[in-house]
């Protein structure tokens, strides 16, 4: 046996050995493979573009700005109730209907008139204060009523009608569907893809060739940062062509931010998957994390609505961050230094992250 | 000193807390050589080739691959090795071709792609799917891969098990060709056959420990004889060990699975006195047959079980 191996090896010479660095490099090859594996599954196209502009259009005609409703006025039927009629109609946005009184009860309790009158002698308005449209209605009836009978207005206020813009719920849905996408993309794109590797060994397969480590981990680095680019710009200009959303402030900012928060949930992405061998282990953590974003950050609705005591909790979140962030460069017309410190809350969650995921990233 | 691919002295893993799954394995793998590594499910193969491949720690031994340690050059170490795992996934929609080329990225030299590939006969899968390729030819890919940085030292794991006589052939052609071309290979295998042809020496493994070591001929000569008769008894009828021992050119005797073995290096007087006892006793034999004695016998005769069961 020592003999048969110091004698040189018998056959043809071995076939030339190819130069290095000839063909494509690894860190080139590892980012095409990421964007191959990204374009050839479509349920990842699915969720990354088209799942956001689907909630958005779903979630903007829901809660689409309405012309101003009419204030629906029942009128008892009985005596008086022609006059009362006639004193009510005749203004653009009063819509007066006449009913028994049994009918007048339903309607007033399943919404469909904002207040009832009883005309009389002495009217009376029957309403429920707990509405604020009815609430609304009982005034402008007993306005009108009070004129019929004569009353004289001795200040006639000039009207003055605005909207502002950025303050419809469509405005403040996109920044917060954007840093959805962003979380979602960040946690799901790297934590579930590296925990699907590891689980398949094909972790272990890349790690048992010379491949550079963070070659590896670039290459999931840049496709995140290709498919942001191409992500952001897409929803945010979808919103402005269909909803008319606004784009106040600077774009710098807001690609800062974007690029910020992508990198703390790749971060967030990569540690829940540094350790763990199954991927269902891993998606349950996933959802761990997300899901009291998704309720707590502002995504569906402003996260000013939890009690005070939770205030500090909610400001943590990198998800708070990210959408306060945006929204106040959307709608706000913030400059960069305005968001500064959202920017370093993304910042330092990125860095620590990473930092910890890579100190503890397991291979096999 | 002799010019060693592996060596490796008292080896032993833990998995705590019970499992022992190496346990103080030696080994020398001469360069050039093509080695086996044999032995029943569970017995360390898998364990002992991945601590050889930089893949697991060790939790005890020494390890020296191509005259360097794991710990101080694995960077350099991982250039000039190649493998298969047991379980081989690839990414499973990238092509054949794709993943042979990126694979061939991460070494700084190797083979020619479409080489490689005709090597493992997969030229006219090159354009498919990772996911549409049968089992074996996952399996064949999974070998292009290890070959393609062109390694001196070839690690595979089981590479043929599931494979079709014919695929299994051409890997036989691919590893002797490699042996060819100077390079050495340690391969795991279930198959007698596969090791008796391909390996130039064989360990059998069993319960994580070396049990035997040589050219596969020299086991066979030292552990089992030629030939061997096996047989069974007709009915409920029991065999007497002694008289068995006792008949002309029979040397050892053994009770297997339902039957019985004698080894003889004379098969052709050991059959008739075999009979004739019988006989005489008016016991019948039936499933009667002799075969050389290969590889599978040694590990029967070494362990008192069979190899795959
Ligand atoms: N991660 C682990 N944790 C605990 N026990 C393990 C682990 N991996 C392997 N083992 C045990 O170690 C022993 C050796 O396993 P190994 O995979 O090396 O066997 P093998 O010889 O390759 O078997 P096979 O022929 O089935 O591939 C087995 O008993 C197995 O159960
Ligand atoms: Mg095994």
């Amino acid at each position: 046996m020592t003999e048969r191996a110091a004698t040189p090896p018998p056959g043809p010479a071995p076939a030339p050995d190819r130069a290095s660095g000839e063909g494509p490099g690894a860190l080139w090859l590892l980012t095409l493979a990421r964007v191959r594996l990204f374009y050839r599954e479509p349920s990842t196209l699915f969720w990354t573009f088209i799942f956001p502009v689907l909630l958005t259009v779903a979630l903007g005609i829901a809660f689409r700005s309405r012309p101003p409703e009419p204030v629906a006025i029942g009128v008892v039927a009985g005596p008086g109730a022609a006059e009362a009629r006639s004193a009510l109609t005749g203004q653009p946005d009063v819509k007066v209907t006449v009913l028994d009184e049994a009918a007048a009860r339903a309607a007033l309790r399943t919404g469909r008139v904002a207040v009832v009158v009883v005309p009389g002698a002495s009217p009376v308005l029957r309403f429920d204060p707990t509405r604020p449209e009815s609430r609304l209605a009982r005034v402008v009836a007993d306005d009108l009523l009070e004129r019929a009978a004569g009353r004289r207005d001795v200040l006639t206020p000039r009207q003055d009608t605005v909207t502002e813009a950025g303050s419809r719920y469509v405005d403040f849905l996109i920044p917060g569907l954007l840093g959805m996408n962003i979380m979602s993309t960040g946690l799901w794109g790297i934590g579930w893809v590296i925990a699907e590797l590891r689980q398949k060994k094909l972790l272990k397969r890349l790690a048992a060739t010379p491949m550079r480590r963070w070659h590896f981990l670039f290459s999931f680095a840049v496709v995140r940062l290709l498919f942001l680019a191409v992500e952001v710009p897409f929803l945010i200009g979808f919103g402005m062509l269909v909803f008319g959303t606004p784009f106040q402030g600077s774009a710098l900012a807001l690609a800062l931010l974007a690029l910020l928060g992508a990198a703390a949930f790749s971060g967030l992405g990569l540690l829940i998957a540094s350790r763990a061998s199954n991927q269902q282990t891993v998606g349950g953590l996933i959802n761990l994390v997300l899901l009291p974003m998704m309720i707590l950050s502002g995504v569906f609705f402003s996260s000013a609505n939890f009690p005070d005591v939770m205030q500090p909790l909610v400001k943590a979140l990198p998800l708070t961050a990210l959408n306060e962030g945006m929204r106040a460069v959307l709608n706000d017309g913030a400059s960069l230094a305005a968001v500064a410190p959202q920017c370093l809350l993304l910042l330092g969650t990125a860095l620590v992250s990473f930092a910890v995921a890579l100190r503890i990233f397991r291979w096999s | 000193m002799p010019d060693l691919a592996i060596r490796c002295r008292g080896l032993v893993k833990r998995y705590p807390p019970a499992v022992t799954a190496v346990d103080g394995l030696d080994l020398e793998v001469a360069r050039g050589e093509c080695f086996g590594l044999l032995g029943p499910n569970g017995a360390g193969k898998t364990t002992t080739v991945e601590i050889l491949e930089g893949l697991l720690a060790p939790s005890g031994g020494e390890v020296e691959v191509l005259g360097r340690r794991w710990g101080e050059d694995a960077a350099g170490l991982r250039e000039r090795i190649g493998l298969t795992l047991q379980e081989t996934h690839l990414y499973e929609k990238l092509t054949a071709r794709e993943l042979v080329q990126l694979f061939r990225a991460l070494y700084r030299r190797g083979r020619d792609v479409d080489e490689v590939l005709r090597m493992v006969s997969l030229e006219e899968k090159a354009s498919s799917w990772y996911e549409r390729l049968s089992g074996g030819q996952k399996q064949r890919l999974a070998v292009a891969v290890a070959l393609v940085g062109d390694p001196e030292l070839l690690f595979l794991d089981e590479p043929t098990t599931g494979l079709d006589p014919q695929s299994r052939r051409q890997l036989w052609d691919v590893v002797t060709e490699l042996k060819r071309r100077g390079k050495t290979v340690l391969l795991t295998t279930h198959y007698m056959d596969e090791a008796e042809r391909l390996c130039d020496r064989v360990a059998i493994v069993d319960h994580g420990k070396v049990i035997a070591l040589g050219t596969p001929r020299a086991l066979v000569a030292a552990h089992v004889g030629q030939e061997i008769v096996e047989f069974q008894l007709d009915g409920a009828a029991d065999g007497d060990e002694a008289a068995f021992a006792a008949l002309p050119a029979v040397q050892a005797v053994r009770r297997v699975a339902g039957g019985w073995q004698l080894v003889t290096d004379q098969v052709h007087l050991a059959i008739p006195a075999l009979l004739g006892s019988l006989t005489a006793r008016g016991q019948a034999a039936v499933a009667l047959s002799t075969h050389r004695a290969t590889l599978e016998d040694v590990f029967v005769t070494l362990t008192g079980r069979r190899l795959r069961d």
